[in-house]
């Protein structure tokens, strides 16, 4: 059985509309305006247990609001979902007490007290047995580095210990399927490591399922084989992470370091930089074996290397309708 | 669920502690009120010798109690309750396997508890001051306390209800200043209702405040007959009811109504 299974799931918000102005304002009172706007459009996937999956879209693509449908916070105009056999939007206590979302810049956290009263809270109100309860938060404080962390009210943590210690808040009850929105939001690059390796770790050692948004790529890439790229609601790409860089970017990055000032490089490719000896080219994917041969047997090369491009551009590239809504790039 | 009621209750504890001066200050209103009707009453009563059969020792004995009956049943949910709808707070509830209300009653308590330390000392001194003619007697003090316990439970239910309001209104605490003005002439917090207009004292009959208020203080002071003592326990269980369905209904209605707009 599928751990998260999503068919055909849409929602479309009713928003007032008004011109500006006080005439306007004065209409509305007695004829209010208001238009859908379709937040999510038909989505469909499925995550089996244990996967981790990053949900990728720019802002406004409609992630936030999946994941909110997912876990009984909204509640779809059409369509099916089901988390752990749950209809999420029943929001029955089975489900609410083995699924966790965890928000960026939301708190599960009580601001003014240590961050183990609210620890404690959620043993109470999740009710965990002493004992898995006493079993997680020491494997929860080891990997997150909580130590003294833990007496210290919310309010007076940094934004990452504070993130670190949200974490361990919505993790205490050992959810089975994991609701990330930006976990990383804001943090510098150690914390986002730390947070990164801690995920990384959890998933293996529970086989928790984990759905996960960021709008940093590195996290993507470094926790999730698969993902789904979503936009104006609509899923354009689901599949494994080397797949959509294979599909839809189709070309390579060729970094040459030659052993001759001001080499024209140009008849390989598209010099995209030219610094010193160092050159770096955007060669199509087909022809990168010819380019390189070339390239070693007409320069006197001391170093290449052969890079897919980054993840960013990639996506950026989907994002900016390089592909259709078929999942194909529109170039022929 | 005693053990989350313990765990809530430990937290707000916690949480009082912290904002000791904030927590005073919230007293005083409670304190203030009931002490100037008291006083204007008393005056009145000192000067005209009795007011609808209520003397200046009797006036003191309504409001004495009346101070600790309305700080043990007040309820601040109908402001909290908005502010976590406005600023998204209800996400995080929301995802609890908890209905909130208890948690909010856990609050509740916890503050009640907290505040004895000052509401105790206030009633000493007002008894020294103003010589009160408290009519207390084992029955109507154990039948008062089961109206007071009575009176909690509806006071919470149905301010409860009414905070839900704020799913469809952005501001129901400017709904809730009609709510508590209509609450202050109708529990009997103005004057004891004997002493109101015929038709303001008769239609406190159909409202829930006169049940929550009036009818355990004079419960605790002896001043009822049995039949309005029947009557009075009937009105208490019958508004309970009444607000337990309410309250579930429009929870209910509320979160599907804020699960289909978001924030």
């Amino acid at each position: 059985m599928l751990a998260v299974d999503v068919r055909e799931l849409t929602k479309t918000y009713v928003v007032p509309e008004r011109e500006a102005g006080l005439a306007a304002a004065a209409r509305s009172l007695f004829a209010r305006r208001t238009r859908s706007v379709a937040a999510v459009t038909e989505v469909s996937f499925g995550l089996e247990p244990g996967e981790f999956v990053g949900f990728v879209g720019p802002n406004g693509a409609g992630k936030t609001t999946t994941l909110k449908m997912l876990s009984g916070l909204l509640f779809p105009s059409s369509g099916h979902a089901t988390v752990l056999g749950h209809v999420p939007s029943k929001r029955e206590r089975a489900f609410l007490s083995r699924i966790t979302l965890v928000m960026g810049q939301r708190n599960q956290m009580i601001w003014d007290i240590p961050v183990i009263d609210s620890l404690e809270r959620n043993r109470v109100v999740y009710r965990v047995p002493s004992a898995d309860y006493r079993r997680t938060l020491d494997e929860l404080t080891e990997l997150l580095e909580l130590g003294e962390l833990l007496e210290r009210p919310a309010r007076n943590l940094s934004l990452g210990e504070r993130m670190k210690c949200e974490i361990a808040v919505s993790l205490i009850h050992r959810p089975r399927v994991l609701f990330l929105d930006e976990p990383t939001i804001g943090l510098d690059v150690t914390m986002q490591r730390r947070i990164r390796t801690f995920l990384a770790d959890h998933n293996r050692l529970h086989n928790t399922t984990v759905l996960l948004t960021s709008h940093y790529m590195a996290d993507v890439e470094a926790l999730c084989k698969r993902i789904i790229v979503i936009d104006h609601g609509r899923i354009l790409f689901d599949g494994a992470l080397t797949d959509l860089v294979a599909r839809f970017s189709p070309l390579k990055t060729v970094v040459v370091e030659v052993q001759q000032e001001g080499a024209d490089l140009s008849r390989y490719g598209q010099v995209v930089t030219s610094e010193g000896l160092r050159h770096t080219l955007r060669v199509p994917k087909a022809d990168t074996p010819q380019v390189t041969g070339r390239l070693l047997a007409d320069l006197p090369v001391i170093d290449l290397t052969v890079e897919d491009p980054p993840i960013e551009d990639v996506i950026a590239q989907v994002f900016a309708g390089a592909l259709d809504r078929s999942g194909h790039p529109a170039e022929a | 669920m005693l053990a989350i009621y313990w765990v809530y209750l430990k937290i707000t504890v916690a949480l009082q502690f912290q904002y000791r001066v904030a927590m005073a200050v919230w007293m005083i209103n409670r304190i203030v009120e009931p002490t100037v009707f008291l006083v204007v009453w008393v005056t009145v009563a000192a000067a005209r010798g009795t007011v609808g059969g209520y003397g200046a020792a009797d006036f003191a004995a309504y409001f004495i109690v009346l101070m600790v009956v309305n700080q043990l049943t007040f309820t601040w949910i109908i402001y909290e309750f908005e502010y976590r709808v406005r600023s998204g707070e209800l996400a995080a509830v929301l995802l609890m396997p908890i209905h909130p209300f208890h948690s909010d009653v856990a609050d509740n308590i916890g503050y009640k508890i907290l505040t004895l330390i000052i509401i105790v000392p206030v009633v000493i001194l007002l008894t020294v001051l103003f010589d009160p003619a408290f009519g207390f007697r084992a029955a109507s003090l154990a039948l008062g306390t089961v109206a007071l316990a009575a009176a909690y439970w509806m006071r919470m239910v149905l301010d409860w209800t009414f905070a839900l309001s704020a799913f469809w209104t952005t501001r129901s605490t400017a709904l809730a200043q009609i709510y508590f003005l209509v609450m202050l002439f109708f529990s009997g917090r103005l004057a004891p209702l004997e002493l109101m207009p015929p038709w303001l004292e008769r239609l406190s009959w159909y409202l829930p405040f006169r049940w929550t208020i009036w009818f355990p203080v004079e419960l605790l002071l002896n001043r009822l007959d049995r039949a309005m003592i029947v009557t009075g326990f009937q009105m208490q269980v019958l508004w309970l009811v009444v607000g337990l369905v309410l309250l579930q209904v429009g929870w209910k209605l509320g979160v599907r109504k804020f699960t289909a707009v978001g924030n």
